[in-house]
């Protein structure tokens, strides 16, 4: 076992070039992540995020060619010095394209859920009280008798969720797991992922919703230039006065109270709210004040 | 930076809607009109309940609504990928049922949800080179249709690279050039903006602007409410197979019962402006600090 102090999830100098590429996606990276915690990854367009979630993973180096260097570990193991499978057994990866994610190997949405645990010999009870608890979490009983592939993409991404939530790896990254979700299929998401970080579960998400990750993470980290560039509190890294420069947008609500402020009406020293119920309060506060 | 960015790929958008300009002079008279539109698939499932749609030229409009609602099942009628059960799909004076999908594909393009199910070619170009190639452009206006629609998606320097070697977000740009590169008098795009960073959603809406700029209709899905109600006069709310809400922006959203029924939450920051009590429909961040203004001002002189 890691010790106590050791991050579930380190990346030293990590540098990572895709084969035949002109350039390394990840350059010389360095991620520190500690076990039951929630972590963010933001990051413009093609800065490597994917790319840096399937490194934590292991599938780069394991099943990727390219140039790889630098150490990464999860619970104190180099996955890169293992098999692949036993890389999967310690970090879920939910894929960015629900679609690539589905094995293509079962008939049903009940099948594929159960698909991963029949490989790895889970009791057939075991398996069918699984696959009942992670569709009741994710609302997918009425899906569970269709095919994976006649969904809808919505619906498709949250089988692929499912399928990884089901397998319980103490290590779960997900690659943008709400992008097509509606505001309902969102909060099932990061309801389940709030169940699992309290359950011990390192929890690593993608999202470009920043107001999503400010509600539900312990830190974000920010992705540019092939680098960690900052690493922090969600409430320090999102107010950064950089976020835009590294390609990261500000919510709706920022972006206005940052108008409101060169306009005079909010005090400069007032933090910028990110989410709406911030906004509120920060609204209503000056209009009280002015009254 | 957003000012500029946005500055600049409006330009090159507006460029890739120059190329179409030629072909454009028949964009004026097409309508969209969707009748009495009934969907089961061979599963069984019933996906559209009898929807109604009538979309005028010209015109932009957004389609949200919860997922399995039947958005994208909806749009691909448009195209002819998907056939009507029951009702009838006309596009201008074509009935659907009585066009191949390479004749439809002179007046409806649709980008996919997916973008890897649309790209095949093993380049970026020729990727975006089919629809025009096939349409029967001569070379010199394909190729200007190609790098006009590269450059609106701001992937002209990926030319050459091989699709799979790019990201999701930007191969999802790809497919949207390779709609863009067809010209078509109407433009189906099933959500644009997602996987988008701050700079690709500024993009894409530029390019809805400068499509609507050239006469061209545009029909969106959408589960961004901030991209929807800064780039849509329209918005149809769709639950269940059916078509709960349709009408100005300003209205759907003011329609709570449509909004629960279909799972959709309203912009960021009309959310705000409800919960301060406010009754205007601010529509992006400088209307909200107008009237954030106007609040302070009524609330200091009484
Ligand atoms: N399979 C691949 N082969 C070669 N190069 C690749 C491959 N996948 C990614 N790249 C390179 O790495 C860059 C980053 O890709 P990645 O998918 O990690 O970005 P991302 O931050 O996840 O982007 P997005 O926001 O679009 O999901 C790409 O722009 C491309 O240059
Ligand atoms: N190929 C298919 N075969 C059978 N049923 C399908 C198929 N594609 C979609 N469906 C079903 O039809 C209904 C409508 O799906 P559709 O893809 O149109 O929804 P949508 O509104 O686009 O949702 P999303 O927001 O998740 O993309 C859903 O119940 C879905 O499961
Ligand atoms: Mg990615
Ligand atoms: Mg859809």
């Amino acid at each position: 076992m890691a010790n106590a102090n050791a991050p579930m999830i380190e990346l030293s100098g990590v540098g990572f070039a895709y084969e035949d590429a002109e350039r390394f996606t990840l350059a010389n990276l360095d991620l520190r992540i500690d076990a039951g915690t929630v972590t963010g990854i933001v990051g413009a367009s093609g800065a490597g995020k994917t790319t840096l979630a399937k490194t934590i993973a292991g599938f780069i180096p394991l099943n990727e060619g390219g140039t790889y260097r630098g150490a990464a570990s999860v619970a104190g193991r180099v996955l890169a010095e293992g098999t692949l499978s036993e890389a999967a057994a310690a970090v879920g990866l939910v894929t960015q394209n629900p679609f690539n994610q589905i094995s293509g190997a079962r008939f049903t949405v009940r099948e594929e859920l159960a698909f991963g645990l029949e490989n790895r010999s889970v009791p057939r009870d075991e398996m069918e009280r699984r696959v009942d608890e992670v569709a009741a979490r994710l609302r997918l009983e009425p899906l569970l008798d269709r095919s994976p592939y006649a969904l809808s993409g919505g619906q498709m991404q949250l089988v692929a969720i499912a399928s990884m939530v089901i397998m319980q790896p103490p290590v779960l990254v997900m690659d943008e797991p709400t992008s097509q979700l509606d505001p309902a299929g969102t909060r099932l998401v990061y309801d389940v992922l709030s169940t699992l970080s309290d359950g011990g579960t390192t929890v690593v998400i993608i999202e470009h919703k920043t107001e999503l990750l400010h509600e539900h993470c312990d830190s974000i980290a920010v992705l540019a230039g092939g680098l960690i560039v900052q690493h922090g509190t969600p409430g320090a890294v999102l107010a950064d006065d950089r976020l835009t420069s590294w390609g990261v947008g500000e919510t709706r609500v920022t972006t206005a109270a940052r108008l409101a402020r060169e306009r005079g009406l909010l005090p400069v020293e007032r933090a910028l709210p990110i989410g709406v119920d911030d906004a509120v309060e920060a609204f209503s506060t000056q209009t009280g004040a002015a009254s | 930076m957003s000012e500029s960015g946005h500055a600049e790929s409006a330009g090159a958008a507006a460029g890739a809607a120059a190329g179409a300009a030629a072909d454009a002079s028949s964009a004026g008279d097409i309508a969209i009109s969707v009748r009495g539109l009934v969907h089961t698939y061979p599963s069984g499932v019933t996906a559209l309940q009898g929807v109604d749609l009538d979309v005028a030229p010209g015109e932009r409009v957004a389609i949200v609504g919860q997922n399995g609602a039947g958005k994208t099942t909806l749009v691909r009628h448009l195209n002819g990928m998907v056939r009507p059960t029951e009702g009838e799909v006309r596009i201008g004076d074509w009935s659907t049922t009585e066009k191949s999908i390479a004749e439809l594909a002179h007046r409806v393009g649709y980008v996919f949800q997916n973008p890897d199910e649309q790209i095949f070619a093993r380049t970026v170009a020729t990727d975006v080179g089919f629809g025009p190639k096939n349409l029967g452009f001569d070379e010199e206006r394909a190729q200007r249709a190609v790098s006009d629609a590269l450059e609106a998606v701001g992937l002209a320097h990926e030319a050459d690279v091989h699709p799979h070697h790019l990201s999701l977000s930007e191969r999802k740009r790809i497919a949207i050039a390779a709609v863009l590169a067809m010209q078509t008098p109407i433009v189906v795009l099933d959500e644009p903006t997602t996987g988008q960073d701050d700079a690709g959603v500024q993009l894409i809406a530029a390019i809805v602007g400068s499509l609507i700029a050239q006469g061209r209709t545009v029909v969106a899905i959408t589960h961004d409410m901030d991209f929807c109600i800064e780039n849509f006069d329209r918005v149809v709310v769709m639950a269940q197979g059916e078509v709960r809400a349709d009408g100005p922006a300003e209205e759907v959203f003011a329609d709570v019962a449509a909004l629960e029924a279909a799972a959709v939450e309203p912009p960021q920051l009309l959310r705000v402006a409800r919960a301060l009590g406010w009754s205007g429909t601010p529509r992006d961040a400088r209307a909200f600090v107008d009237q954030l203004a106007q609040q302070r001002g009524s609330g200091s002189s009484a």
